[in-house]
This record gives structure tokens, sequence and C-alpha cells, in this order.
């Protein structure tokens, strides 16, 4: 009997340091960037690094700002909400009210398998079947994460449309509206936090994509200069140059990382508030 | 007038709801029909010959090493996602401060983009404990990447698990402990197996992540500290070269295989969940 009482306390034990491993996870890893980013942002200056268009590692003395990736990160996030957030909402309209049932059985997997396309094979498709129109650009970027970002929009609006009551649709309809304008002027706004949450989510893959993205958009370090030219991302920046980066230019790009990394506790944190509100 | 002009405009949005939806198939069969368009032509014995050539390209041993990183990456994963996952839906009171940190945390995690556990894995793993690049830092890195996904899957299999099951298992005088591995683990199999499938795939088909962690060498690894590349990470390096792109979109196609094959698995698991609690 006591023995079992052990036995029950030390697995509890077990459950419980499990369950703390998440918590161990992030400290240490936000510990492991700062530690090893912060110094360097200290070194160039907060303002020189963020605000900084020159990135030229090699120069001396060398430069290392980063507002041209940020720029870049922020062009080709906003271009692939353009194009995946109108496709994806009324994808998710579609899914959701309008499909029929033997096609959503088709679509459903479909869409899934779109979000499990290993992000190289969606650049080895844009360098073989975008690149070739408009070259090694931001608007090939923004054409890839547009689709990347599809499956996200698509999952949380749908299931966001899906939980609004049907006697909204059926108020509507019965005044007399028709089923288009009821879906777009009753069920979609009423379903509104659940979809902002789903493109915040969108927005955070965009922004952290690395692979596709540095296969389809040339990364210049230089400020974007048209939709048509190339340009770097944060995440580009990364993974580009730490293959042969060392001392401060290396730390520079942990900084880097340390950027992005806060950009996306800002947007987590949005996404967090967005669908706390819905409930 | 208006009524001609309302008719106009539900006609309009039915078009644009149909097309979009339509779009998004047509968007994924174009994917996959060039991948296998371009790839498929390049698919050779020689692709498959055990040992990596500058001649052959072969992918065989990145496809080897990406079984041996995801199994490692789940032996790690899967104890503490399961695990943690008991502690919260059997153990902990909900409401627990604990429990908000866990959920916060958890949420984090699954937000943090490839390329920063990838930076992480680098520090910690590689420079800070000495690993190397070795198949095991990039293990551990994507194990801590995969995390949030087995303890979300975990955590609703165990809470759809009917609370009669534990209650009957207590009045037949078992303990909880007893009543969880016996009873509710079993029950939630199917779910937890769902989510632990798609794991897999995204450590199939990560990069990012394993760049700057377990390297890029090309052999089948001979220890958990050799270095050694996954098939995701074998096309970007060859897509850097160059040189051989055929070769590169070959080796998409076996990704895109695997990864269809995966996600096609988790969905047959996934709809034996309903099953169960309803006739047993």
């Amino acid at each position: 009997m006591k023995k079992r009482k052990v036995k029950e306390n030390f697995m509890e034990g077990l459950f419980f340091i499990a369950a703390a491993a998440s918590i161990f996870a992030v400290v240490l890893i936000c510990f492991f960037l700062m530690a090893n980013g912060v110094p360097a942002i200290g070194k160039i200056g907060l303002v020189k690094f963020l605000f900084g268009t020159e990135w030229s590692p090699s120069d001396i003395p060398p430069l290392y700002g980063i507002a041209s990736m940020i720029v870049g990160s922020l062009y080709v996030t906003a271009g692939a909400i353009i194009i995946g957030v109108p496709i994806g909402l009324f994808t998710a309209v579609f899914l959701s009210k309008i499909c029929p049932t033997k096609l959503y059985k088709i679509m459903k997997p479909g869409v899934d398998l779109l979000a499990g396309i290993p992000s190289v094979v969606y650049g080895f498709f844009g360098m073989a079947a975008v690149v070739p129109i408009f070259g090694n650009s931001i608007i090939s970027g923004c054409i890839i994460l547009g689709i990347m970002i599809l499956p996200t929009i698509i999952g949380i609006s749908e299931s966001a449309i899906r939980a609004v009551p049907s006697e909204y649709y059926e108020g509507s309809v019965a005044l007399g509206a028709g089923k288009y304008r009821t879906l777009y002027k009753v069920v979609v706004p009423a379903a509104k936090s659940g979809i902002l949450a789903g493109i915040v989510l969108g927005i955070g893959r965009a922004i952290g994509e690395t692979m596709a993205v540095i296969m389809v958009m040339g990364n210049q370090a230089r400020m974007p200069v048209s939709l048509l030219k190339g340009a770097r991302t944060l995440t580009g920046n990364i993974v580009i140059e730490m293959g042969y980066a060392e001392g401060l230019h290396r730390e520079a790009l942990i900084a880097t990382g340390v950027v992005l990394f806060v950009f996306i506790l800002i947007i987590n944190l949005s996404f967090s508030a967005l669908k706390g509100r819905k409930k | 007038m208006t009524i001609k002009k309302n008719k106009i405009k539900e006609k309009i949005f039915a078009i644009l709801t149909w097309g979009a939806g339509i779009l998004s198939i047509v968007v994924l069969l174009y994917i996959i029909g060039f991948i296998l368009y371009k790839g498929v032509p390049y698919i050779k014995p020689s692709l498959f010959s055990l040992k990596y050539t500058s001649e052959n390209v072969s992918l065989m041993p990145a496809l080897i090493s990406t079984i041996i990183m995801t199994l490692m990456s789940l032996l790690i994963a899967i104890p503490f996602g399961v695990f943690s996952a008991v502690f919260l839906t059997e153990y902990a009171k909900s409401g627990n401060r604990f429990v908000k940190i866990v959920r916060v945390t958890t949420e984090t995690l699954s937000g943090i983009p490839s390329i920063v556990y990838g930076l992480f894995g680098m520090l910690f793993f590689v420079t800070f404990l000495n690993w190397g690049f070795s198949i095991l830092s990039g293990a551990v890195t994507l194990a801590i990447m995969i995390l949030p996904l087995i303890m979300r899957s975990s955590e609703e299999a165990l809470s759809a698990v009917p609370d009669v099951f534990r209650e009957g298992s207590f009045g037949l005088g078992a303990g909880k402990l007893r009543t969880v591995f016996k009873i509710v683990l079993p029950a939630a199999a199917p779910g937890i197996f769902a989510g632990i499938i798609l794991a897999v795939g995204r450590v199939v088909g990560e990069t990012a992540a394993l760049i700057y962690t377990s390297g890029t060498v090309a052999q089948i690894p001979d220890s958990p500290f050799a270095s050694a590349r996954t098939l995701a990470v074998h096309m970007y390096s060859l897509s850097g070269e160059g040189l051989h792109m055929g070769e590169g979109y070959a080796t998409a196609v076996v990704l895109l295989v695997l990864v269809i094959g995966i996600n096609a698995l988790s969905a047959f698991v996934a709809k034996r969940i309903g099953g169960y609690g309803k006739d047993k």
C-alpha cells in the first residue's frame, strides 16, 4: 500500500516536470538568444542597428543596419496578406457554407495537404514556376508566401464561420436578403474576430518563413526599390550569412534573430488577445 | 432596379466564392503536378544508392537520416508531450496558475519560426553543450519545436475521454496512476497518434531549424554526434549548388510522396477517434 503511494507520488512529480518542460524551453530560448544577440545591438547601437540602411559586414568599418531587411520582411508579408487573405476568406466561406459534402471531402484534405507541403518544396516550385515570370523579386516572394499562408487563414476562418449560430443566417434570409448577401453582410462580420485571429497567425507565418522566401527573392541586402526587384528578409539574412559569419558579424545575425523573435512575440500576443475576445 | 442590382451582386459574390474555392484546390494540384513533371524524369536507381557521391547525387543517405532524425526527435518529444498533457488534464486543477503559464509558453513555442529554433539550437546544443553539428543537436531542437503540437493533440484526446471511464476504474479500486495508464491513455491513443503523425510531417519538412544544428553532411551518420542532412536540407543544398536541379526535383517528389502519405495516415487515424466512448 505504501509502495503504491510512493509510486503515485513519483509519477505525479514526473508528469509535473514534463509539463514544466515547455516553460523551461521558452526561458532557455529567450535567454540564449538575448545573451548572444543583445550585446551586439549594444556595440552597434540600437538606432544604427534598427534604422541603418546599410548592411555591409565586409566594409571597413563594417556597417550593420537591418532597416532594409525589416522593410523587406514587411513588404513581402503585406503582399502575402493581400494575396492570401481574400482567396483564403472566400475559400473559407465556400468550405463552411456553400461546398457540397462530396466536394468537401476532397477539398478539406487538400487544404490540409497545402499546409503539410515543406517550405523547400514551395521554394523549388517557386523557382521553376514563379521566378521565370516575375524574376527573383518581392512579387515572387509575395505569391509563394500568399499560397503558404492560405491553409492557416482558411482553417481558422472556417471554424470561426462555422461557430456563428445558424439563427443569424436564417434570420437574415427570412428578412429577404439573398444567400450571399447574408453570408458576407451577416455571417462573416459575426465571425470577424476569429477571422482576424487567422490573419494575424498568417502574418506570423509569413514573417517567420525562411527557406521558400530566400529561394525566390534574390536576397540583395539593400533598400527594396521596386516590387519587381529583389530584396532580403530578416530570416533570409540569418540563413544566408550565418554559414561564414564570425565575431561581431555573427552576433549581428543573432541580433537579427532577436528582432524577428520580438516581432513574433508581439504578433502572438495580439493573436491571443483576439482569440480571447472571441470567447 | 434595386432588385436587379441585388441579383447581380449575388451573382458576383457567388462567382467569387466558388472561384476562390476552386482556385485553392487548383493551386494545390498545380504545385503537385509541377513537381511531379519536373522531378519524375530524374528518378533513377542511382538516386537510391547507399553512398552519396557528387556524380550520383543519391538521396538515400538523406532519406535514412530523415528517418533517424524523425525517430530521435519523437523519442524525446513524445514522453514530454504526452506526460505534460496527462498532468494538465488528469492532475492539475483547471484555472491553476501553473497551468495558465504552461498554456502561454506552449502557444509561444508553437509561434516561434523555425529559423529562430535553428539559431537557438546552434547557440545552445551545438556551441554551449558542445555537441557540434550533429544529428543529436538537430533532433533535440526539432523535439522542442514539435512539443506544442504533441501536447495539444494529446490534451485534446485525453479530455475527450468520458469521465465515466475514470469513475468506473476508480470504482473498481484502481489507483489514479493505474487508471491513467490502463484506461485513459489507451482510450485516447488514436488522437495522440494522429498528433504524432502530424509532428512527423513537421520534422520531415523542416529545413531552417536544421541547417545550423545538424549540418549538411550528405552521408549516413554513424553516431548521434555525426552531422547529417535530411531530405529537405538535401534539397536546399542542391538548390544552392545549382548543378543538380533535376535531382533536386526528384527529391521533392520523394518528399511530397512522404508528406501525402503522412497526411493521409493522420486523417485515417483521426477518423477513428469518434468511435471511442460511443460503443465501448
